[in-house]
């Protein structure tokens, strides 16, 4: 099998929630086993869901409403409630859920798992019942399943795909006006998670995943980081306010704490249980961020017996998750695509674009319904850091952003789409970092 | 600068956001900094206090902030400003206090938590909140209270974002911060959103408020340091912003 890395099919609207059907069959051919439930085991009500589904994400592929395996995976799980359980019956799966980083997780577990043999995955971030369905039915054969979750679904989707691991990454503020409370999302997590038998990979440096993990009998800690913290004052089991100490932290009034962890990320390299440093430096998704989504992808993948060197040169592969993080040229300008959804996706990503030399940064913000309409989490923001760079803002909400960029002190001009911004800027490098309906709209806009 | 307008000096302004590990969910920084960047255009030093909820509340500011949170935090944030005499004695000094959704609760009498029922807030107004039947969840315009003035005129509409399922009833001793005329403000059917009463005011818009409402920003700060004309900042975006929240949803 080669380790080239897999070209992902571009194109299509900007509709939230994507499938590609043929990332998964990359490895067709490859000689692999059949070790999920052959096509001629599924019960007949199953076969029709399975055709159902493909006739209709056909469809609606044909009619230009994205790549269609979203529709095609929703008709299908409504003739066959149990199809999910059904076309993962057999395979080994993988869960990833966070509020950031579990689209490039799912990615880079699923690249280090290709060592073993075929992985099928929901590879674009089609991350509900309906999508994973519709990735699940596009390879039947793959051995390993690796599936981002969203947050809302991760304990169904645990019932349906009894998984053999769990990647827990992180919880904070995300879209609150249609989303729960973090710390309920936490309890969702705990509960529906309680007597798993899945071993449970999460990061100890965040509080409510801890809590959240905390009634599951196996659980591999990894000291992934934890930039943005305000939403992890509060003890999620108590109430307490939580104590930290450099990376420790403890409640004051009962007895969480930060768990000690076997893997952790420890600058430009990730330490093993065994204490092996294995470089993160050649990684090509950049960042703190992705070195944490690494370090943690290797725990996942040791957990099969591939090892961390071995699973971090495939990670080395990557170089583009779904769009984020590739530079593409457009107008003579070289944009680097950037997405960030929530305040701590903002951190993280400013993180990225620091230190680089004073080129241009374009910020594109949109309140749509994917994205959330209330636009408050901007002010959560600490937009101080673009203090210095010349800052161009577009999106549907760029009126919101220019006040919030005119409080933090930050220059700044409006345009009102990418071309006008982009007549107004230098040649050369410029960094984009988008909300998630902005950041669809920039990549089908530019070709990525 | 207008007359009455401190010179920069030794004694600062003192702004106090009250429990931001609890009560800030809905980017409720962006009042205290709002506040913040119009209190220096008017000249103040700026001094801002951020209480954490295991930390005591200072009586000595000058204007004080409480955001918004979920059933949770609320309750927790009650318990806590129960047992501190901080914010109440501020207050009966004439201390400066906005107060936005949940925060805005625990100003008054009673409010509802879904575990433990009726519990009482810390009573700086009157009003009394309770649960509704549905979440009153996106924009919202309130014509603003014409008793309110900032420079000779009023404060024009509010424009803000909610998302809550209280109901608030005002009692005698207080005004409306608005009068709905789109959304829900004090629960659905209200008609009004927020109250004000003396140096206090409270409201379920967040947005945050005062990015959307600079005018209400130096109500506020007039509240403080007794200037009631307009900061001397540029209004454009803010303007430009207002504009285009009003006309999204028709008003």
């Amino acid at each position: 099998m080669s380790a080239a890395p897999v070209a992902v099919r571009r194109g299509g609207g900007a509709e939230r929630h994507r499938v590609d059907t043929t990332v998964a069959s990359q490895d067709e051919g490859a000689g692999h086993g059949a070790a999920a439930q052959d096509p001629a085991d599924l019960p007949a009500r199953a076969k029709v869901a399975v055709a159902a589904g493909k006739v209709t994400g056909a469809v609606s592929r044909a009619a230009g409403r994205g790549s269609g395996g979203v529709i095609g995976g929703r008709v299908a799980l409504r003739l066959d409630p149990r199809l999910l359980a059904r076309l993962t019956a057999g395979r080994t799966c993988v869960l990833v859920s966070a509020t950031n980083g579990k689209t490039t997780t799912t990615r880079l577990i699923a690249e280090a798992l290709r060592a073993l043999g075929p992985v099928v995955s929901n590879a674009l971030g089609a991350n509900m019942p309906a999508g994973i369905t519709a990735a699940m039915a596009t390879d039947r054969d793959a051995r390993y399943a690796v599936i981002e979750v969203d947050e809302k679904y991760l304990p169904a989707v645990a019932t349906q795909t009894t998984p053999s691991a769990i990647a827990l990454l992180n919880l904070s503020r995300d879209q609150l006006d249609r989303a729960a409370e973090t710390r309920m999302l936490a309890q969702r997590w705990r509960d529906g998670l309680a007597g798993s038998s899945a071993t449970i990979v999460a990061n100890c440096d965040d509080p409510l995943v801890v809590w959240a993990a905390g009634q599951v009998e196996r659980v591999v800690w990894v000291a992934a980081g934890q930039a943005w913290q305000e939403d992890a004052w509060s003890c999620p089991r108590c109430g307490g306010v939580l104590q930290r100490t450099g990376q420790e932290w403890h409640c004051a009034a009962c007895d969480l704490r930060r768990p000690q962890p076997t893997w952790v990320l420890d600058g430009e390299a990730l330490r093993d249980p065994y204490g092996v440093r294995v470089p993160l430096g050649g990684l090509r998704l950049p960042g703190r961020a992705n070195r944490a989504n690494a370090t943690t992808a290797a725990a996942v993948a040791s957990l099969f017996g591939v090892d961390p060197h071995r699973a971090v040169a495939r990670m080395e592969q990557v170089a583009a998750v779904a769009g984020r993080y590739d530079t593409v040229s457009y107008r003579g300008r070289q944009l680097r695509l950037l997405l960030a959804k929530n305040p701590a996706g903002w951190l993280e990503t400013f993180d990225l674009v620091a230190g680089a030399d004073a080129h241009p940064v374009l910020l594109s913000v949109n309140a749509l319904g994917a994205d959330g309409t209330d636009t408050s989490w901007l002010w959560d923001v600490d937009y101080t850091r673009l203090r210095g760079r010349p800052v161009l803002v577009i999106g549907q909400r760029r009126l919101d952003l220019a006040v919030r960029l005119q409080v933090a002190g930050v220059d700044f001009t409006v345009h009102d789409d990418l071309d006008a911004a982009l007549a107004a800027a230098p040649e050369g490098l410029i960094d984009v970092i988008a909300n998630y309906t902005a950041f669809q709209q920039l990549r089908q806009k530019v070709g990525a | 600068m207008s007359q009455g307008r401190p010179a920069p000096g030794p004694s600062a302004l003192r702004i106090v956001w009250i429990y931001p590990d609890l009560l800030s969910t809905y980017g409720d920084q962006g009042n205290a900094l709002i506040l913040e960047y119009r209190a220096a255009a008017r000249g103040h030093r700026v001094e801002r206090v951020d209480v954490r909820s295991d930390q005591a509340v200072p009586e000595q500011g000058d204007i004080y902030l409480i955001g918004g949170g979920e059933d949770r935090p609320q309750r927790l944030a009650a318990e806590r400003l129960r047992r501190d005499p901080g914010l109440t004695r501020a207050a009966g000094r004439g201390a400066a206090v906005l107060a936005v959704c949940a925060g805005f609760q625990l100003m008054g009498h009673t409010f509802y938590d879904e575990q433990e029922g009726v519990l009482p807030g810390l009573g700086l107004i009157d009003v009394t909140s309770h649960r509704g039947s549905v979440r009153c969840v996106g924009e919202v315009v309130a014509d603003s209270d014409p008793q309110l003035a900032v420079g000779g005129a009023g404060l024009g509409p509010l424009t803000g974002f909610e998302n809550h399922m209280g109901t608030t009833l005002l009692g005698q001793g207080v005004r409306p911060l608005g009068t709905v005329r789109v959304g829900n403000g004090n629960g659905a059917g209200a008609g009004t959103d927020g109250a004000h009463a003396g140096t206090i005011a409270g409201t379920y818009l967040h947005g945050p408020v005062l990015a959307r409402n600079p005018a209400l920003a130096d109500l506020i700060l007039s509240w403080a340091d007794g200037d009631s004309a307009p900061s001397p900042v540029d209004e454009r975006w803010h303007q430009r912003l207002r504009k285009e929240r009003l006309a999204a949803v028709g008003a």
